[in-house]
């Protein structure tokens, strides 16, 4: 019974299995000393996305990848890289995914046109019902 | 015309009925047939990122993107020793060597003991191995996991990209896809 309930624990802790053994990047956790740069850092880390935890993005990431990235985001913008260069870079990569920053693309066209359409919307309705107040 | 806005507000009463339907049929058609999660490189047709990787283990050749275009078509696996998938696919990567295959590897994240030791329990099929410890080659290939592959061509062009590990029913399309890039 003993043995089975630790054979269980086992099960537990099968995750870690998909971490390797290699500490956090430098740059993973670490803060740039210039305080300016780390907020032009920061900013970027926000709004790319995890390839590991595809909600969220690498500033909030735990997975390992997403502090290597963090990593190299911090290194660039160290090197004097401008946030918008890392980012058309990581883009060129793995397409506009990667990035929470909503583009001009036609796919994304829906998405600035539906408050528009919707508001639209709003206005005929709001019309109608005046309307129908005034003939009663 | 007050008559008619009613008989229209009448039909209307169904609206969010009809849309409540649409939204449940589109929620059954996405359980169903779930959408592809992998994120794919960009960088098939491309080149390969310049880049120069330090050996990953001792007396194992390393590797850098000069070594990916001798005129011959390469196939270049991103592995890991802390990577259970890996240790299944290795045995596949075995049997395409035997077929001719060049492989070349990426340990992510390793250290050269346990790439050392992983090789001696699973099997060799790599001819040059480079340590990529910051996954910083992994993110320049645009790949977003281990185990990937890339195709490279004997030009150094990326010609195809396949993520997750090689499994035996993989093996046709690989190979095919090496005979492309001849």
């Amino acid at each position: 019974m003993k043995r089975l309930a630790l054979l269980m624990l086992l099960l537990v802790a099968q995750p870690l299995l998909a971490d390797s053994n290699l500490p956090p990047a430098y740059w993973a956790n670490r803060q740039l000393p210039d305080p300016a740069q780390e907020a032009r850092a920061q900013g970027l880390m926000a709004e790319l996305r995890c390839l590991v935890c595809q909600g969220q993005s690498i500033a909030d990431s735990d997975a390992e990848l997403a502090g290597d990235m963090r990593d190299l985001v911090r290194r660039r913008i160290a090197a004097g890289e401008k946030p918008s260069a890392i980012r058309a870079w990581l883009v060129q990569r793995y397409g506009s995914w990667i990035s929470y920053k909503p583009t001009g693309e036609l796919a994304a066209w829906p998405l600035w046109l539906a408050p528009v359409a919707l508001l639209a919307v709003g206005a005929w309705m709001l019309r109608h019902r005046f309307r129908l107040g005034t003939r009663k | 015309m007050a008559q008619g806005a009613l008989r229209m507000s009448r039909r209307l009463r169904f609206a969010p009925l009809a849309l409540l339907a649409l939204v449940i049929a589109a929620l059954i058609w996405r359980l169903a047939t779930p959408g592809d999660s992998n994120v794919h490189s960009r960088l098939e047709g491309q080149p390969v990122p310049q880049f120069v990787l330090a050996g990953a283990m001792p007396g194992k050749a390393a590797l850098s993107s000069s070594d990916l275009a001798t005129g011959h078509p390469r196939l270049v696996n991103i592995f890991a020793s802390w990577c259970v998938p890996c240790i299944t696919e290795v045995r596949v990567l075995q049997q395409l060597k035997s077929q001719g295959v060049i492989v070349d590897g990426v340990a992510v994240r390793d250290r050269p003991a346990d790439v050392a030791q992983f090789l001696a329990r699973n099997g060799d099929p790599y001819e040059r191995i480079g340590s990529d410890p910051q996954s910083r080659l992994q993110i320049a290939l645009g790949a977003s996991g281990v185990p990937e592959s890339f195709v490279v061509d004997g030009m150094g062009i990326i010609r195809y990209q396949h993520i997750g590990p090689i499994e035996e029913s993989d093996v046709s399309t690989i190979l095919a896809k090496l005979h492309e890039a001849k």
